[in-house]
């Protein structure tokens, strides 16, 4: 959780008013929501405070928000402090968000931050000049642009400290900027240009309406499944095979793609992993006679379920519970308690009374 | 390679206009009424069919969802929520669909809202997409202005859609968290059940869907689920967006059939591995939330749900976050660490006071600063977090670590043992300080 408090009494303005045309804009904004959930619209209405009020939200604001939609203060505080894109102190002209989560910082960003740090100083102080200020802030979701930043309202993405430096050059001095990529990306596709999407038929609209011979033929051939779909080469394909050809993936052929039970066998590994084992020996799914002794689960069940049925009621034995546990094991190797119980009791006794049951150690026994 | 005939997001890369006119050419809003007139249950039979899984994550499958929410309203009316709150490290294909192929999505959500009877649909996009918000908020008008949404459309099916943005906390993509977040509340996830298809917004039956989920069922429909079926393997079916992040030579969205190996991703559309093969240490394959998966195992792998789970990770957002061994690892999962501290919620104990635990142990364990014992209590501390938390965002801190510790022992060990083999002057500190 992010610590967040109100900025401090002395830089809270005295009143806020929504201009007039922002006031318009949230009547719009509410009307989007059925009659009485006008508290729908907090979240936009505290984002146009906030751009009103030069990037951060003071007080009266908060105020004024819950006034408008006929909320406690309270709520519309507590909505305030838990978004983080809320900035509760004033801001620079220009609000520098350093993204700086995993995919980022691992292209680049603590260069980026050791650059603003060395430029501006500590995070969340507005320069001298008024112009800057910055946070390092959590995944802004431009992962195959890193490392970006994102300033006031726009993403500047594929940055280094130099083009960020010039970046923030131009934005001081009012020289008009690129948003997005600053290397010549059109947006997130390979450097250089995709080799992908080049097929002009996709664009040219020759394709429109080429889907419905599907349902045509369908009405034609009477329901009939054959010969369906436009150009589709893996609808045929998916007919004859539903498992398509893997593409040449560029490795030997017949390497193992992954690892499975017949390829840890060819390794001379043991095929079944322990861990699996122990999921294989859940008996409540299993209808199959347990390999060892020591899993003697889905028998008891089976016997339990038959005195269900025995006692004409409908078995309803928790499948999801757990196993009974071998160690629960009772010296005595007494099956015949879970019958009577059954006979006597409904079923949800009988499932009650099974993990008591002793005789889980003989489970050849009676059978 | 997937073939360009078979890519659903045509205008992935906005080198063509994402205007409506442009969109149509490309196959958007193609017979959107004939759709509408083969009914309820075709619609959500023809999902089903295609095997289609959420794209959000979790991998549920998108048609059985459908069919949860009530088949006749009991007065309350019927919610399509579309969760756009993408914030998961590693994805950005969201973005994408949003500003290049909005009509896409605006048409699924058309469809989607019939299949399930809404007549109102909420887009929840994170706050920080701006020009994501305009963009789509620019298609959603020109959707209207041509009347193929709205209260009296020629598709006869009254429909409203809105966008409605977030204001940047990773927990609203939660699916009950964006629903408190919508009705104007701190994004803390609910408790389950209810689940929301029978009280969701508003306490209405509601469903909530990923925006790839949604934008991809106008093609599913009209080119059959069958085709899509088609595409990729058993239970892992269809096409993906996939988004390469890291120490590739190019990084990039593309477009992929679930199955396709690692290393033909990356070779085929990154560029191949930054410094060659050798130099891959390890790969967060489905963004930040899934444990990593070292080298030699995800080098051949099979990018789908049911492979990575068996390596004991996860397809999750196909975020493929690759790094190569000029990576710190102990101090990047490190950095995860801080992310979950940084957007936990602060509703359920284990992971609000968790999630800073093991961010400091962390911290401490990327320098050294450790016993070599605090190396399993960090491990019980991230099995007590998993699954003892509301929604999945402790497992999800939980899930790093674990993978960290699991795969990279030995390196966290290896730098105990040098910092403790020399001297220092501060005492070291216990694991709970």
């Amino acid at each position: 959780m992010a610590n967040r408090r109100l900025a401090s009494a002395a830089e809270q303005p005295a009143t806020f008013t929504f201009s007039s045309e922002n006031a318009d804009w949230a009547k719009g904004q509410i009307e989007k929501y059925p009659e009485g959930r006008q508290a729908s619209a907090v979240i936009p209405l505290l984002w146009k405070a906030q751009e009103q009020n030069g990037g951060w939200l003071p007080q009266k604001a908060i105020e004024a928000v819950a006034d408008e939609l006929g909320m406690p203060h309270i709520r519309v505080l507590e909505v305030a402090t838990f978004y983080t894109m809320f900035a509760l102190e004033p801001v620079g002209r220009f609000w520098i968000q350093l993204c700086g989560t995993v995919p980022c910082d691992s292209c680049g960003a603590r260069e980026l931050k050791d650059y603003l740090h060395h430029r501006l100083g500590a995070p969340g102080h507005v320069s001298a000049d008024g112009n800057f200020s910055w946070l390092e802030v959590e995944c802004l979701g431009a992962c195959c642009n890193a490392p970006m930043a994102q300033i006031n309202q726009d993403y500047y993405e594929d940055l280094t400290p130099d083009l960020l430096g010039k970046l923030m050059d131009d934005l001081a001095a009012g020289r008009p900027v690129k948003v997005g990529s600053q290397v010549g990306r059109t947006s997130s596709e390979p450097l250089g240009g995709a080799d992908t999407l080049t097929d002009a038929n996709l664009f040219d609209g020759s394709r429109v309406g080429t889907w419905r011979k599907r349902f045509e033929q369908k009405e034609a051939e009477g329901g009939s499944e054959q010969g369906k779909a436009e150009a589709a080469s893996s609808e045929q394909r998916a007919a004859g095979d539903p498992k398509p050809a893997r593409p040449d993936a560029g490795r030997a052929v017949g390497t193992p793609a992954t690892d499975g039970p017949a390829q840890r066998a060819a390794a001379g590994e043991s095929p079944v992993r322990a861990s699996d084992k122990v999921d294989a020996a859940d008996g409540t799914n299993s209808t199959a006679q347990p390999a060892s002794p020591t899993a003697p689960a889905p028998e008891m069940i089976a016997k339990s379920e038959a005195a269900g049925a025995e006692a004409g009621t409908q078995s309803s034995l928790p499948r999801n519970e757990p196993p009974p546990q071998p160690a629960a094991t009772g010296a005595s190797a007494d099956v015949k308690d879970p019958q009577s119980a059954g006979t006597e009791a409904s079923s949800t006794k009988a499932s009650t009374t099974r993990p008591e049951t002793p005789g889980f150690s003989a489970p050849k026994k009676g059978n | 390679m997937l073939a360009d005939q078979d890519r659903i997001f045509t205008n992935l890369y906005g080198l063509h206009s994402p205007g409506l006119e442009a969109a149509k050419q490309r196959g958007a809003w193609d017979g959107t009424k004939f759709l509408l007139e083969m009914g309820r249950d075709w619609i959500i039979d023809e999902m089903k069919q295609s095997g289609l899984r959420g794209r959000g994550g979790a991998g549920f499958p998108t048609g059985l969802k459908w069919s949860f929410m009530p088949k006749k309203s009991d007065g309350r009316p019927h919610y399509l929520v579309v969760n756009a709150d993408e914030s998961e490290p590693g994805t950005c294909k969201d973005r994408e669909i949003m500003r290049h192929d909005p009509h896409l999505l605006i048409e699924g959500c058309m469809l989607a809202s019939f299949a399930m009877a809404a007549h109102a649909c909420y887009i929840y996009i994170r706050g920080e997409y701006v020009a994501e918000k305009h963009a789509l908020q620019r298609a959603v008008d020109e959707a209207y202005e041509a009347r193929l949404v709205g209260k009296d459309n020629v598709h006869g099916y009254p429909f409203d859609i809105y966008v409605h943005h977030g204001a940047g906390a990773y927990i609203c993509g939660e699916e009950t968290a964006l629903l408190e977040s919508l009705e104007g509340k701190k994004g803390m996830p609910r408790l389950k059940p209810p689940f929301p298809a029978n009280m969701g917004l508003y306490g209405c039956p509601t469903t909530v869907n990923n925006v790839e989920s949604i934008a991809v069922a106008g093609t599913i429909l009209r080119r059959g689920g069958a085709w899509f079926a088609g595409l990729g393997g058993k239970n892992n079916t269809g096409t993906k967006l996939f988004c390469v992040s890291g120490h590739v030579n190019k990084p990039c969205n593309v477009e992929e059939e679930l199955g396709i190996t690692f290393r033909e991703l990356i070779d085929k559309h990154c560029g191949g591995m930054r410094g060659g093969w050798d130099n891959l240490l390890c790969s967060i394959p489905g963004g930040s939330s899934v444990p990593l998966v070292p080298a030699e195992q995800i080098i051949d792998a099979k990018m789908d749900f049911d492979t990575l789970k068996n390596l004991g990770s996860g397809l999750g957002t196909a975020a493929v976050i690759v790094l190569d061994k000029s990576t710190d690892i102990v101090s990047a999962i490190a950095r995860i660490a801080y992310f979950y501290k940084h957007e936990s919620c602060g509703q359920c104990t284990p992971c609000r006071e968790g999630t800073g635990w093991m961010w400091r142990v962390m911290l401490r364990m990327a320098e050294g600063r450790a016993q070599r014992r605090e190396i399993d209590m960090l491990l019980d501390v991230t099995k007590q977090i998993e699954g003892h938390t509301i929604c999945a965002l402790g497992d999800a801190a939980a899930w790093p670590i674990q993978g960290l510790i699991r795969h990279f022992r030995p390196e966290i060990e290896k730098r105990i043992d040098r910092y403790s083999a020399n001297p220092h002057s501060d005492p070291v500190p216990m694991a709970a300080e």
